[in-house]
């Protein structure tokens, strides 16, 4: 269970992250900029099992992959947002960021709703209003990598041709 | 039979595939930059295989080179430690990665390039598949060479008719943006065709390929046909045969006709590519910065318009004026042919080659309150600087006129 923390439509990665913190790589020292232009007190305030909610086209922008890095280090659970723009979604996924697209979640959660997640079903659960709502689920080699903890670990026991086995 | 897209991936595959279809295909080539290069290095490293084939491996050191900072300086020789301890020898530091990637002929028709730079998408222009990745990919494909896709649907816009004096490429997409807006083409191949772009040069078609990644698209796509041949063999290293290939009997997800004739010179506003405007409804408006530059404009013919507006004239003192040529070839054949000249007389500073203001690090940073005219592709809040500076999108043109005026300026009356 964690607290929501809202965005809204198109948050792109300098959003995300600015390209100016861009120098390190290290997630915990990315973490301490996430979000510092649209919510600057994210950063401080963010507590594990948080979730990041956002509107269309969330990751929008640059392929760096600061930024999932960046989300995934500030010890947010997972993100759910209505859609994903594509560098940002396969990024996500091949880091091990838990990403869940869900429209109706996106357009109900407000800031601060408790949140509970199953990354396993999709489902998820608002405790402030009651409501629960259905994520798409991913296509099976996508779960293979999130399944895995990422494309790295995936590779690491495994030949790529199996992906699509 | 297909989209050019679908051909594309139909030759790689060896069978004839379509939208919708996930496949793992070979790669042609793979390329990072010095940005992006550690966190591949980084997953390389976890993985724990050898290299694939270094022969696909393409690094450029373009973002922050030479190093600005401490921080930039040390995963550059980190980078520059690993190609030496892998025997990886096409290295570049002589521009933009895309245009260095096009002048060093890695750019051919039918290729699938893969590069951990969301402006892959440049290489479209060429009829190659070009699209971004992150770098962890990028890291995977160093041990795998082969890359996953979900072949896209595509979106065909279809152009038509000869722009007004004084409109470009640059107008053309960032009217385009503002019609189909930053998700408009989202996941999808977006396919430039029609008698506008079969007239025109290659280095205009780079700017919408370039550009489809603001509207959210996988890759820009434009057929390779005689003038993209011709572009290869005069411009670029690139000197084999290639074939010309051509949508069959596609499918489109949609179709969009834009009557180009009927655009006028367009400006990005602050803060998104899709805030679309003509130009006279923001005419006035001060300007601190003027950044010529980038993977999007900054080629020979750019700099020629920009030094045919600015000769004999001097820019407007308050306004820097920051020309920063896209490749050292480009660099040098404007230095030979008195252009930089040119540009240096007028009042700019002109700098080395490489990605240079647009990545907010060095360069021409912007400071709270200042508003820059660039030459970029995307302006997005704090992009160059300060979250509280503001950054407006236009053509070579356009961003000369400001360079007078200091302040947004129609670059028609200047364009005799």
């Amino acid at each position: 269970m964690g607290k929501a923390w809202t965005f809204g439509e198109n948050m792109n990665t300098d959003e995300i992250i600015p390209g100016r913190f861009n120098i390190t790589i290290d997630p915990l020292e990315l973490a301490k900029n996430v979000f510092c232009e649209v919510k600057p007190d994210y950063a401080a305030r963010v507590k594990p099992g948080d979730v990041v909610v956002g509107g269309q086209n969330f990751g929008c922008g640059s392929s760096r992959e600061h930024a999932p890095v960046a989300i995934k280090g500030s010890q947010a659970k997972c993100v759910i947002a209505a859609s994903y723009a594509r560098i940002f979604f396969r990024n996500a996924i091949n880091i091990g960021l838990p990403i869940l697209e869900c429209p109706a979640a996106a357009a109900d959660i407000t800031e601060g709703d408790e949140i509970e997640v199953d990354l396993a079903t999709g489902k998820i659960h608002n405790l402030t209003n009651g409501h629960v709502y259905q994520a798409r689920p991913l296509p099976a080699f996508v779960m293979k990598i999130a399944e895995a903890g990422g494309i790295v670990n995936f590779l690491k026991n495994h030949d790529v041709q199996e992906l699509m086995a | 039979m297909g989209t050019l897209v679908e051909e594309i991936f139909s030759r790689k595959a060896g069978r004839e595939v379509h939208a919708g279809e996930i496949l793992l295909v070979d790669v042609d080539t793979i390329m990072s930059h010095d940005n992006t290069t550690p966190l591949a290095i980084k997953a390389f490293r976890e993985i724990g295989k050898p290299i694939f084939d270094k022969n696909k491996i393409v690094i450029h050191f373009d973002h922050a080179y030479p190093a600005p900072n401490l921080l930039a300086a040390e995963a550059q020789k980190k980078g520059l430690d690993f190609m030496k301890e892998q025997g990886i020898t096409q290295f570049f530091h002589q521009g933009v990665c895309h245009q260095v990637m096009i002048e060093e002929g890695f750019i051919t028709p039918g290729a699938i390039v893969i590069g951990a730079d969301s402006h892959s998408n440049t290489y479209g222009a060429l009829g190659a598949f070009g699209a971004g990745f992150g770098s962890t990919e990028i890291g995977v494909a160093w041990v795998t060479g082969k890359c996953w896709f979900s072949v896209p649907q595509t979106i065909r816009i279809e152009l038509s008719g000869a722009t007004q004096p004084g409109v470009f490429a640059k107008d053309v997409m960032i009217f385009i943006a503002g019609e189909l807006g930053m998700d408009g083409g989202t996941y999808r191949s977006i396919e430039f065709g029609g008698d506008y772009i079969d007239r025109l040069p290659i280095h205009e078609r780079i700017v919408l390929s370039n550009m489809s990644t603001e509207i959210g698209a996988k890759c820009g796509l434009i057929a390779a046909d005689e003038v993209t041949l011709d572009y290869l063999k005069v411009e670029t290293r690139a000197q084999g045969t290639y074939e010309q290939i051509h949508p069959v009997h596609p499918q489109y997800e949609k179709n969009i006709a834009i009557d180009v004739s009927t655009i006028e010179p367009q400006v990005a506003c602050h803060p998104d590519v899709d805030n679309a405007k003509a130009l006279r409804e923001v005419e006035g408006l001060a300007i601190d910065e003027v950044y010529i530059g980038t993977c999007t404009n900054a080629r020979y013919e750019d700099l020629e318009i920009v030094a045919g507006i600015l000769q004999g004239k001097t820019v407007h003192p308050h306004t820097r004026v920051i020309v920063t040529p896209a490749s050292a070839k480009i660099y040098k054949k404007a230095l030979q042919s008195g252009l930089i000249e040119i540009l240096m007389d007028a009042g700019c500073t002109v700098t080395g080659t490489g990605c240079g203001a647009c990545i907010g690090r060095h360069g021409g940073v912007l400071a709270p309150g200042e508003r820059a005219l660039t030459t970029m592709n995307r302006n997005f809040i704090g992009r160059m600087g300060s979250p509280l500076s503001e950054i407006y999108l236009a053509s070579p043109a356009s961003a000369a006129a400001a360079a007078l005026t200091g302040k947004i300026t129609d670059p028609r009356p200047y364009l005799a």
